[in-house]
C-alpha cells in the first residue's frame, strides 16, 4: 500500500503560489499561518516559539502579556453584538489567554471618509461599554481617515496589556498525552450570527453573538489551584484551528468525541443548510482549556460556576498517538482527521 | 433538524449495519455516484464500518470537480473583464484554472461574490443596471432547475444585465460511460437521491438491465447511506439488476414535473467535457434557442481556450474509480488541498479533498 | 452533489409574479422560491436546494422508513433468539 509522507502535510507549500494577498490569507487558518511563519517571523527575527493569542514579557520586574487585533468585520453591526464589542473582548480574550489579568487598551481606528458619524458614535459607546465590562481602561488612541476608494466603513484595531501573576505558566507547548480538552460553552455561535445577515447568505436565525470577556473566567480557573496548561479562544477558524495548533506546538494527538461537542441545534442546523463545519466557525466568548487530568474535575466546576463558562464541558483528551493530529470519533463509531481550515469559511452547494 | 437527525441515529446505524453485514457473502464493489455521499461517507466514518468486502468506490458527482478546466478558464476571462460582476456558489473559488483560481483573480481587482442561490445573483444584477452581472451556473440535474428558474425569471422581467455560464452535467450518462469502460469494476451503483427528487426514476430501469447492475436510489444522511448499501446488497446477493428507492420520502417515481418542464424549456442536451474524465456524448445541458442570448459564452467571446492539465494528476482515474486517491504519487505531497493539482482535491466533496481531510490517520498508518 | 436540507414552509407569498416561502430549518429562516412545488402548503416540508424548493418531503414516507429500520433490528433479534 502506498505510504503517505506525513511530513509533506505539516510542511506548508510556499507563498510563491500566491503573489498577492488573497482573501483567505486573513481567514486564520492554514493561509495565514504560512504568511506568518514565512513571510513576517523571518522578517522580524522572532521565533515560531513567541506564537500564542498574547506574548508574554518581562518589565520593570513585572510580567506583562501584550496583544493586538484588528477587526474588520462585515457587517459592523450583527445580532448579538457589533465591532466595537469584538476589539474590546477580542483582545481581552487575547490577554486572557496568557493567563493575565487584562488592564489597559489602546485604540486606532481608520476611517471610510462619508461613514455616518452616528456609526462611528454607536461603535465607540459599545467599546465604552464592554471595557467597562471587562474591567480594562481604554488609554489610548489614534484616528485616520482614508478616501472613499481606500476603506470599507470602519476599521478598528486595539492592543492591550495585562499582568501575569508569579506562577501562573500558560502556554500553547505545555500540553501533554493524557491531558484533558474543555470547552466552556457552545461552539460556532458567533459565526453563525455574523454570517447571518452577510449579503448573498442572509438567513433569519435567533442565534446571537456569543462576544463576551473572559478574563473573569480565566481568573477562577486559576484560582481553582488546578493545573491549567493552554488556554486558547477559538476565533477565526473556530475549534479546528485552535485544538490544531495546539496539537502542533506541543507535539500531542488531540482526540475528540463528535457526540460531547455542545452544538447548539440552531448553529447546527445553519451548518447542515450552508454546507459548514461547525468546528471551523468562530466563536468570540468560549474558550478551550488543556488541563492536567488530575485537575479536570476542580477546573470543570469551577467554569460551571461562573456565568460564562455554565455551559462547560470535557471534549476530549490529548494522546500520544498521532502527534500534531485531531481526530474525532463519529457518532457512529467511526473515526475523522479534525482539518486545520484552509482559508475562507465558504459556503457550498454540494 | 427535523427529518435530517433522525436519520443520523446511532442506534439504528447499528441495526442497519448488522443487516449488512448478515446479508453480505461475498466482496462487491459498489459506487456512490455523488460526491456528496462521498462526503457524507468520509465524514461519519461509514466505510470504516462496513463488511471488509464491501468496496466502495466514489464517483464523478462532483460538479467542482468535473467542470472542464477550459470552462474554469472562461470564468477567469470573464470575471477579469470591466464591469462585469462574477457570481458563483462558494465552492467553485478555490477551483484552479490554468495557473489562478477565482480568488486570486479577485485579489487583482475582479469583482467577485459568493452567492447561496442564483437568484441573489439576479438580484444583484437588478440593483446593478449598469454592470453585467454573470453566473456560474454549475451542476447536476438538482441545481439545473434553479439556473433554469433564474434565466427564465431573467428573460420575463426583462433583465438583460444578466447572463449565465452554463456547465451542467447530467447523471444518466455518467454512469453508462462508466460501465463502458473496458477497466470498469463497478458491480452496482447508489444513484443521487436529489437528482432523482427533480428527475424521478425512469432513467435506470434500462442502465441497470443493459448493464447488469442494480442501481439504489440514496440519500444522504447516514441511515439513507447504509440503507441504500444494505438494498444494493440484497439486490447483489440474489443476483438481480434491477432498480430500488432507498430514499423515498423525497424521490418520487416521477421526480418533479413542473422542473422538468422548466429544464426542457431553458435547456437542451449537448455534449460535454468532464475534468479527468473527456467528453461524454450528450451528457450536458447548454441554454436552448429560446434563452441562447443570456448565454454568457456568447455575450462574452472569450476565444479558443486551450489548456494542459497537470501531468502528474490523476484525478481522472479517481473519478472513474480506478484508484483511490492515496494511490496516486501525488496525493498529500505536491497535491494538497491548499495548493491541488486537481479539482477533486479542492471541492470538500472531491474525493481527494475528502480523503485528505478526514483519513490521514489510516494512510499515516498503512 | 447538491447539499439539499428538508424545511417546513412557513409562510407562502407571491413576489414578482413568483410564488416564494419563508422556510423553518430548525430556528434558520430562508426565502425560498417555491415555483417548483406549488402545491406544497403552509407546515409541509419541502426539500431545499440552493434556495428552491426540489420536492416535497412525503413525512407518511419517512415514518415509515424510520419504522422500518426499528423492525429490522425486532425481526433480527427474534430471528437471533429462535
Amino acid at each position: 500500500m502506498t505510504t503517505v509522507d506525513f511530513a509533506a502535510w505539516s510542511c506548508p507549500v510556499p507563498l510563491r503560489d500566491t503573489p498577492a494577498v488573497v482573501m483567505g490569507h486573513g481567514g486564520g487558518g492554514a493561509m495565514s499561518a504560512e504568511l506568518v511563519e514565512q513571510l513576517f517571523l523571518p522578517a522580524f527575527g522572532a521565533s515560531p516559539d513567541d506564537l500564542g493569542d498574547s506574548a508574554v514579557v518581562t518589565a520593570g520586574g513585572a510580567r506583562l502579556a501584550f496583544s493586538t487585533d484588528s477587526y474588520v468585520v462585515k457587517p459592523m453591526f450583527f445580532p448579538g453584538g457589533s465591532i466595537g464589542d469584538l476589539a474590546v473582548n477580542g483582545t481581552v480574550n487575547d490577554l486572557a489567554m496568557s493567563g493575565a489579568t487584562p488592564l489597559y487598551l489602546s485604540t486606532a481606528f481608520i476611517l471610510q471618509e462619508g461613514t455616518d458619524l452616528a456609526v462611528v458614535g454607536r461603535i465607540a459607546q459599545a467599546m465604552g461599554l464592554a471595557a467597562a465590562a471587562a474591567g480594562v481602561r481604554l488609554v489610548t488612541g489614534d484616528t485616520k481617515v482614508v478616501d472613499s476608494a481606500s476603506g470599507d466603513g470602519v476599521f478598528v484595531t486595539t492592543a492591550g496589556i495585562g499582568l501575569v501573576a508569579p506562577g501562573v505558566e500558560i502556554g500553547p507547548r505545555r500540553a501533554r498525552p493524557g491531558d484533558v480538552v474543555l470547552v466552556s460553552g457552545d461552539i460556532g455561535v458567533h459565526g453563525i450570527a455574523v454570517m447571518s445577515c452577510r449579503d448573498g447568505l442572509s438567513f433569519g436565525t435567533s442565534v446571537l453573538s456569543d462576544t463576551a470577556p473572559l478574563a473573569g473566567l480565566v481568573a477562577a480557573m486559576l484560582g481553582s489551584g488546578g493545573d491549567v496548561r493552554v488556554l486558547r479562544d477559538p476565533t477565526r477558524g473556530g475549534v479546528a484551528a485552535s485544538l490544531n495548533e495546539i496539537a502542533r506546538a506541543s507535539g500531542v494527538g488531540v482526540s475528540l468525541a463528535e457526540r460531547d461537542l455542545p452544538v447548539p441545534a440552531a448553529v447546527r442546523d445553519a451548518c447542515s443548510l450552508l454546507g459548514l463545519d461547525p468546528l471551523q466557525v468562530a466563536n468570540e466568548g468560549n474558550l478551550i482549556a488543556i488541563v492536567a487530568p488530575g485537575a479536570a474535575d476542580e477546573v470543570l466546576a469551577t467554569m460551571r460556576a461562573h456565568p460564562l463558562g455554565a455551559g462547560a464541558r470535557v471534549i476530549g483528551t490529548c494522546v500520544a498517538d498521532h502527534p500534531g493530529m485531531v481526530v474525532a470519533r463519529t457518532a457512529l463509531g467511526g473515526t475523522r482527521v479534525i482539518s486545520l481550515p484552509i482559508g475562507e469559511q465558504l459556503p457550498r452547494i454540494c | 433538524m427535523k427529518y435530517l437527525d433522525e436519520f443520523s441515529d446511532p442506534v439504528l446505524a447499528r441495526r442497519l449495519l448488522d443487516q449488512i453485514h448478515a446479508v453480505t457473502t461475498r466482496p462487491w464493489a459498489m459506487m456512490e455516484v455523488c460526491g456528496g455521499q462521498t462526503h457524507s461517507i468520509i465524514r461519519h466514518g461509514i466505510d470504516q464500518l462496513l463488511p471488509d468486502g464491501i468496496e466502495l468506490i466514489h464517483g464523478p458527482g462532483c460538479p467542482v470537480c468535473v467542470t472542464p478546466l477550459e470552462m474554469i478558464d472562461r470564468a477567469l476571462a470573464i470575471a477579469s473583464r470591466p464591469g462585469v460582476i462574477f457570481c458563483s456558489f462558494g465552492d467553485m473559488l478555490r477551483v484552479p484554472g490554468s495557473g489562478r483560481d477565482l480568488f486570486t483573480v479577485k485579489s487583482q481587482g475582479a469583482d467577485v461574490r459568493v452567492v447561496y442561490s442564483p437568484l441573489d445573483a439576479l438580484e444583484i444584477a437588478k440593483s446593478h443596471p449598469d454592470r453585467e452581472v454573470v453566473f456560474f451556473g454549475i451542476g447536476f440535474e438538482t441545481t439545473a432547475p434553479a439556473n433554469a428558474m433564474t434565466v427564465h425569471q431573467a428573460r420575463r422581467l426583462g433583465i438583460r444585465n444578466f447572463s449565465l455560464l452554463v456547465s451542467h452535467v447530467l447523471v444518466p450518462p455518467a454512469i453508462a460511460a462508466i460501465m463502458e469502460s473496458p477497466s470498469c469494476r463497478v458491480q452496482a451503483f447508489l444513484a443521487a437521491g436529489h437528482v432523482c427528487s427533480v428527475m424521478g426514476t425512469d432513467q435506470y430501469p434500462a442502465l441497470a438491465a443493459k448493464y447488469g447492475v442494480p442501481i439504489v436510489v440514496t440519500g444522504f444522511e447516514p441511515l439513507d447511506i447504509l440503507e441504500g448499501i444494505r438494498q444494493t446488497v440484497v439486490l447483489l446477493e440474489a443476483g438481480r439488476a434491477e432498480v430500488g428507492n432507498a430514499y423515498p420520502r423525497a424521490v418520487p417515481p416521477a421526480g418533479n414535473l413542473p422542473a422538468r418542464a422548466m429544464l426542457e424549456d431553458v435547456f437542451e442536451v449537448a455534449d460535454r467535457t468532464w475534468r479527468g474524465i473527456g467528453m461524454i456524448p450528450g451528457s450536458g445541458w447548454r441554454l436552448s434557442e429560446r434563452y441562447r442570448e443570456f448565454d454568457a459564452e456568447e455575450r462574452f467571446a472569450v476565444g479558443e481556450i486551450h489548456t494542459d492539465e497537470s501531468p502528474l494528476c490523476r484525478a481522472g482515474e479517481v473519478l472513474q474509480g480506478h484508484i483511490k486517491p492515496h494511490e496516486c504519487a501525488v496525493f498529500g505531497k505536491e497535491c494538497t488541498p491548499r495548493n491541488p493539482l486537481g479539482a477533486t482535491m479542492v471541492s470538500s466533496e472531491g474525493a481527494c479533498a475528502a480523503y485528505y481531510a478526514y483519513r490521514r490517520l489510516e494512510l499515516v498508518s498503512l | 452533489m447538491c447539499l439539499a436540507v428538508p424545511g417546513q414552509v412557513m409562510s407562502i407569498a407571491e413576489r414578482d409574479g413568483t410564488l416564494m416561502a419563508d422556510v423553518d430549518f430548525g430556528g434558520v429562516r430562508k426565502d425560498v422560491c417555491l415555483q417548483y412545488v406549488p402545491d406544497a402548503t403552509v407546515g409541509e416540508y419541502v426539500v431545499v436546494h440552493v434556495g428552491f424548493a426540489i420536492q416535497r418531503l412525503d413525512e407518511e414516507s419517512a415514518l415509515q422508513t424510520l419504522a422500518n429500520f426499528e423492525q429490522l433490528g425486532i425481526l433480527e433479534e427474534e430471528f437471533g433468539a429462535k
